[in-house]
């Protein structure tokens, strides 16, 4: 919300492009990033598994929201991740959602 | 400091004026393309730290310090115990980190940390400058404090509490034990690295004695009054293997005080109370890796104080300490701790490189255990930064639940081994 806030502010000054230089080195580190790293250490790095805990690149904001969800109210059955979608709130899951979903391969 | 510099910034702007953003912009050092950070540690904390350091941002410099040129977790040697694993399957290289992440290696042994000049001094005679430092140096034990034991006693009552040729020796005492012998383990007192992992180890022990040695017995001996995922345990002990395993707590006799290591024997309440030992598996106190106390880095209980949000050592700035070593808030010592708080401090150092404000930290811990080949179970939480110290959320994690049928054990069973496949290639991949 505060990022929103901050480049709402920039573009309506017009200094958008001011953001680029000041990040030319790598990505932006997110709130998400960080979140979705630590998923990262069952499902694989950017989400890809190598083993036999499924992957979660790529998919559709909505698909995933809607599994963590599930996952969060009990409605879909998991061994481990009921305990784990409980430690995220509704926006946060909304947050690694759309970072995961933006992960092509 | 880091919410002061998020608040001042967003002043900057609410005051309306473009100037001042890009006055705000221009102030930001953006000097991490120049900087070197230096990682000290080669396990799970070290190394995801410094590969994610290059993710989050490839032009800074990042020097890997570790003297093994090949790792062996401690996660899954319990499986390599109970011969479920070979050495070779529990083996990590650093080939990728090298070649594909791009970062520095060296293979030394780092024997100081001077803070104020910003140096690493190694053991091979030479010297590393940094701007940050980051020491992930796992644990190092008590030696101290039991009657009769002393280091020497690993060669006969090995800990393999790191893993390695530790790991094989206790091994090859396990096959070389008669049918109808007693392995005795000693569990430590808390804190200490993997609270699950001397509970899995009975459990891989007696599915081996099992399979092999049918008339063998388990005692552990503890140091404490409670342990990690007891309930699942004991349940799954009792379906897989009866009454194999006998666990002993503190206050009931299972406090050594003194061991006779030539005789295998170990002596509590006094004396009044002694166990002999076929195969003795002394896992002692522990404390924060050696570089640690040296450095200066330790508080008064021999672990290593910290902020809960960027892991910098509340003791030495510049310096951040991860993974066992580190006083986490609640978080467990585990490879799964150290992975994540490598990852979170890997953020808070490009932050903090590029000027800008940490960002909301987010930690995980999931440790599985094998109870048997087909039979796992597992702990799990999500843990966050409130009022100034990690802690878990309300409401999330847990146990694996206790009236699960033998199909859900069979899926934690299978996805133990997968997190092993992960959690090596999120760290060494």
């Amino acid at each position: 919300m505060i990022r929103r806030t901050v480049t709402a502010a920039l573009v309506a000054a017009g200094v958008g492009l001011a953001l680029t230089p000041m990040t030319a080195t790598s990505a932006d580190i997110s709130r998400a990033k960080i979140l979705a790293s630590t998923c990262f250490t069952c499902h694989g790095t950017d989400g890809h598994s190598p083993g036999s805990i499924p992957s979660i690149y790529g998919f559709p904001a909505e698909i995933m929201i809607a599994t963590m969800k599930g996952f969060k109210d009990g409605t879909r059955a998991a061994t481990v991740m009921n305990r784990h979608a409980k430690g995220y709130t509704d926006e946060e899951i909304e947050l690694l959602a759309n970072y995961l979903s933006q992960i092509k391969r | 400091m880091s919410g002061m510099t998020r608040r001042n910034f967003i002043r900057a702007l609410g005051a309306g004026s473009a100037t001042a953003a890009l006055a705000a912009c221009g102030a930001m050092p953006g000097k991490s393309g120049k900087a070197h950070v230096v990682v000290i540690g080669g396990g799970p904390g070290g190394a995801t730290c410094a590969k994610y350091l290059k993710r989050f941002d490839s032009s800074i410099q990042v020097t890997l310090v570790e003297p093994n040129t090949e790792f062996y977790t401690c996660f899954g040697s319990n499986w390599v115990i109970g011969g479920l694993a070979q050495m070779s399957d529990i083996k990590q290289s650093y080939a990728s980190l090298k070649d594909k992440h791009g970062i520095n290696i060296v293979h030394d042994m780092a024997t100081g940390i001077d803070p104020v000049n910003r140096k690493v001094t190694l053991k091979g005679g030479g010297t590393l400058s940094y701007d940050k430092l980051v020491v992930s140096p796992g644990i190092d034990f008590k030696w101290e404090g039991i009657e009769g034991y002393s280091e020497a006693a690993i060669e006969t009552m090995p800990h393999a509490w790191k893993a390695g040729p530790q790991t094989t020796l206790l091994r090859r005492q396990l096959e070389a034990m008669p049918d109808g012998g007693t392995f005795v383990m000693v569990a430590p007192g808390n804190p200490f690295r993997c609270p699950p992992g001397p509970y899995e180890r009975a459990s891989m022990v007696a599915h081996y004695f099992k399979t092999h040695k049918p008339k063998s017995k388990i005692i552990i001996l503890d140091n404490k009054e409670k342990f990690s995922k007891q309930g699942l345990f004991v349940a799954g002990w009792k379906a897989l293997y009866g009454d194999m395993i006998e666990w002993v707590q503190s206050t009931k006799g299972g406090k050594v005080e003194r061991v006779d290591v030539a005789n295998k024997m170990l002596y509590a309440d006094g004396g009044l109370t002694s166990f002999k030992g076929d195969v003795v598996n002394f896992i002692p106190s522990q404390k924060a890796g050696k570089i640690a106390f040296g450095a200066g880095l330790t508080n008064d209980a021999g672990w290593c104080p910290v902020d809960q949000m960027t892991f910098e050592s509340t003791l030495h700035k510049d310096v951040h300490v991860i993974g066992d070593s580190s006083v986490a808030g609640t978080m467990p010592k585990s490879g799964h701790s150290a992975n994540t708080q490598g990852k979170v401090t890997a953020a808070a150092i490009v932050l903090a490189l590029q000027g800008k404000p940490m960002e909301a930290p987010s930690f995980v811990n999931t440790c599985f255990s094998l109870v048997g080949p087909e039979y796992g179970i597992s702990v799990a939480a999500v843990y966050k930064f409130t009022d100034g110290s990690i802690k878990g959320v309300q409401g999330a994690g847990g146990v694996s639940p206790a009236d699960a049928p033998l199909s859900f054990r069979k899926q934690e069973a299978n996805y133990a081994r997968g997190w092993y496949a992960s959690i090596t290639d999120d760290t060494w991949g």
